[in-house]
């Protein structure tokens, strides 16, 4: 592959967050170099969610800190993560269900758009020229993640797997340099599974994305993925490449041991 | 023939003021999920800025002339619902961000009382009026084609167009600009909305001040025609029923439902009202709501409300 595994982007250290008496994770320090393509993965329950929410500024962890680009912060906050480049897709779908694929992906170029509010009331022509633009970035978007057909459907109409598609592309058309993906294959059929997985790699290795991907279909995951972290029960029990973390005891005992 | 005419024109003039009011619920609800109770106080509260500012403009500055006090005063009012929009964001929507819709509700439940009040401390508390120069003159049309013609008040015949064109602005808006597509996605789903960066607190801001404007107008309106009083907070209860009709998240139903709304109460009063004895306009928009929610929930147009289970 061409692509070249860069230095440390994103860094978790010592996490930890609890709701009340429970303790969703317990003291988590992993790190993402760019390009890359970590996954992190762990049975139902273990903390994978959190901890992307954690990244992306959704909850805000009692300890550690997040290092971004050599920033660290002691929390996120949403909308500072979408400026600084972190996009990310929702398990449960988050999708705007009542617009149009178009109108869906245009909304994650809206930190792009620069007119303001009355140069759009009267389409002045800097608008005009920008929703030009920014329709043209979409167009590639829907060209790359093969939806064209749907353009104008609403995207609550549209068959969950391509409602999936959706979401990355929202995702993808924030331009972003790390991108959170969680559980981009729940519920999937074997067939669209491969074409997620296609568009994964082709994201990673055409746009040099770094991709930060939760995912408990074991097989996707280590195919994917060049590092993986494994949680279980808000701990981390296991962090290395796929063959490593394969054959580690702990994730034997906790994860591959149970069936999915 | 004519006389039901008549009627029915006057129940869709009535029902245009409806919809603008029910449009100001609507918008806030699509963009919030707030059901905005203080609908009503922006109502009396901008007809009250626009009444005042109509006499104390000319004053502070020194001319006379009425198409110009209006402009100012309008443009004032204006600039007075911003500002309660950002004020309300501020010291209340912030602070309640993720909250249960019940929370939010009885915040503008308050917010409603803090407006009239408010309202009336600033402005005075009598009966004042707005003459925005709209003809008082009735017309009388179709003649050829009925006997006698059908009366119409071109008051109202303004009225409508105005709300009309003010329909026509406010879909363009939501449907056309990169700004109105942040509020759709806003009103779609918070949490996704933030997590590709869009700024909640500034939407807000503008739908709530876009809610002031569609308050002023409708308040303008009401208040050339009734003068602008107290009573002008409680039209807004007519608009509830207009919003269960006409469905809560859609604004074409807002304008619909009003329209059946004003229409229905006009020709039952003068059909029905008879047999029972009269007074039907009172309730006839609430049973008619009432029905409505037990055959279509979601109202005329609104969205279906399908739950994953």
């Amino acid at each position: 592959m061409a692509r070249k595994i860069g230095d440390v982007i994103l860094e978790v250290k010592n996490i930890s967050l609890a709701f009340g008496g429970v303790k969703a994770l317990t003291d988590i320090s992993f790190d993402v170099k760019e390009h890359e393509i970590r996954a992190i993965i762990g049975p139902n329950g273990a903390g994978k969610s959190s901890m992307l929410n954690c990244i992306n500024g959704v909850y805000q962890p009692q300890q550690g800190s997040i290092t971004f680009r050599g920033q660290a912060f002691r929390h996120m906050n949403s909308r500072q993560v979408a400026e600084m480049g972190l996009a990310r897709t929702f398990q449960n779908l988050a999708l705007f269900k009542g617009m149009s694929v178009i109108d869906n992906i245009m909304t994650g170029r809206n930190l792009k758009m620069r007119t303001n509010l009355f140069q759009q009331a009267i389409r002045w022509g800097a608008s005009e020229r920008e929703e030009t633009e920014q329709r043209v970035h979409v167009e590639r978007i829907i060209d790359f993640l093969e939806i064209q057909p749907y353009r104008k459907t609403p995207v609550g109409k549209m068959p969950y797997g391509l409602q999936k598609r959706v979401d990355l592309g929202r995702a993808l058309a924030m331009d972003p340099q790390v991108l959170l993906l969680d559980e981009p294959m729940a519920g999937m059929n074997v067939e669209e599974k491969q074409d997620m997985s296609r568009f994964i790699l082709d994201v990673n290795d055409e746009f040099g994305t770094t991709i930060v991907l939760i995912e408990h279909d074991m097989g996707v995951v280590m195919d994917l993925s060049d590092r993986v972290v494994v949680l279980d029960y808000g701990k981390k029990i296991g962090d290395g490449v796929p063959e490593a973390v394969r054959s580690n005891p702990d994730v034997i005992s906790a994860y591959l041991g149970t069936t999915h | 023939m004519g006389f039901f005419l008549e009627t029915l024109f006057g129940g869709l003039m009535v029902g245009m003021l409806y919809s603008l009011i029910a449009l100001g619920f609507v918008l806030i609800y699509k963009a919030s999920g707030v059901f905005n109770f203080a609908q009503g106080a922006m109502v009396l509260f901008a007809a009250l800025a626009m009444a005042r500012f109509y006499e104390w403009i000319p004053k502070w500055l020194g001319f006379d002339n009425r198409l110009l006090a209006n402009v100012l005063a309008f443009a004032a009012a204006v600039v007075v619902m911003i500002i309660v929009a950002w004020v309300i964001e501020r010291l209340v929507l912030r602070k309640l961000v993720n909250q249960e819709h019940i929370t939010l509700l009885m915040a503008t439940l308050g917010i409603s009382y803090f407006l009239e009040g408010f309202g009336q401390m600033l402005f005075g508390s009598d009966i004042y009026k707005i003459d925005v120069g709209m003809p008082k003159d009735p017309v009388i049309v179709l003649e050829s084609a009925l006997q006698g013609g059908v009366l119409i008040n071109k008051e109202d015949l303004y009225a409508a167009a105005i709300a009309a064109v003010l329909v026509a602005l406010l879909a363009l808006f939501f449907q056309k600009t990169a700004t109105g597509r942040a509020l759709r996605a806003v009103a779609d789903d918070h949490q996704a909305a933030q997590s590709i960066g869009i700024p909640l607190g500034r939407i807000w801001i503008i739908v709530w001040s876009v809610a002031g404007v569609v308050a002023l107008v409708a308040g303008v309106i009401w208040g050339s025609k009734l003068g602008v009083q107290f009573s002008l907070s409680l039209v807004a209860l007519k608009a509830l029923p207009v919003v269960i009709l006409g469905g809560l998240t859609s604004v074409p139903g807002a304008i619909i439902g009003g329209l059946i709304i004003g229409v229905g109460e006009k020709l039952s009063e003068i059909y029905i009202g008879p047999m029972l004895g009269g007074g039907i306009e009172i309730w006839f928009a609430y049973v008619l709501a009432l029905g409505f929610l037990l055959v279509r929930p979601q109202g005329l147009f609104g969205e279906k409300i399908i739950d994953r289970v």
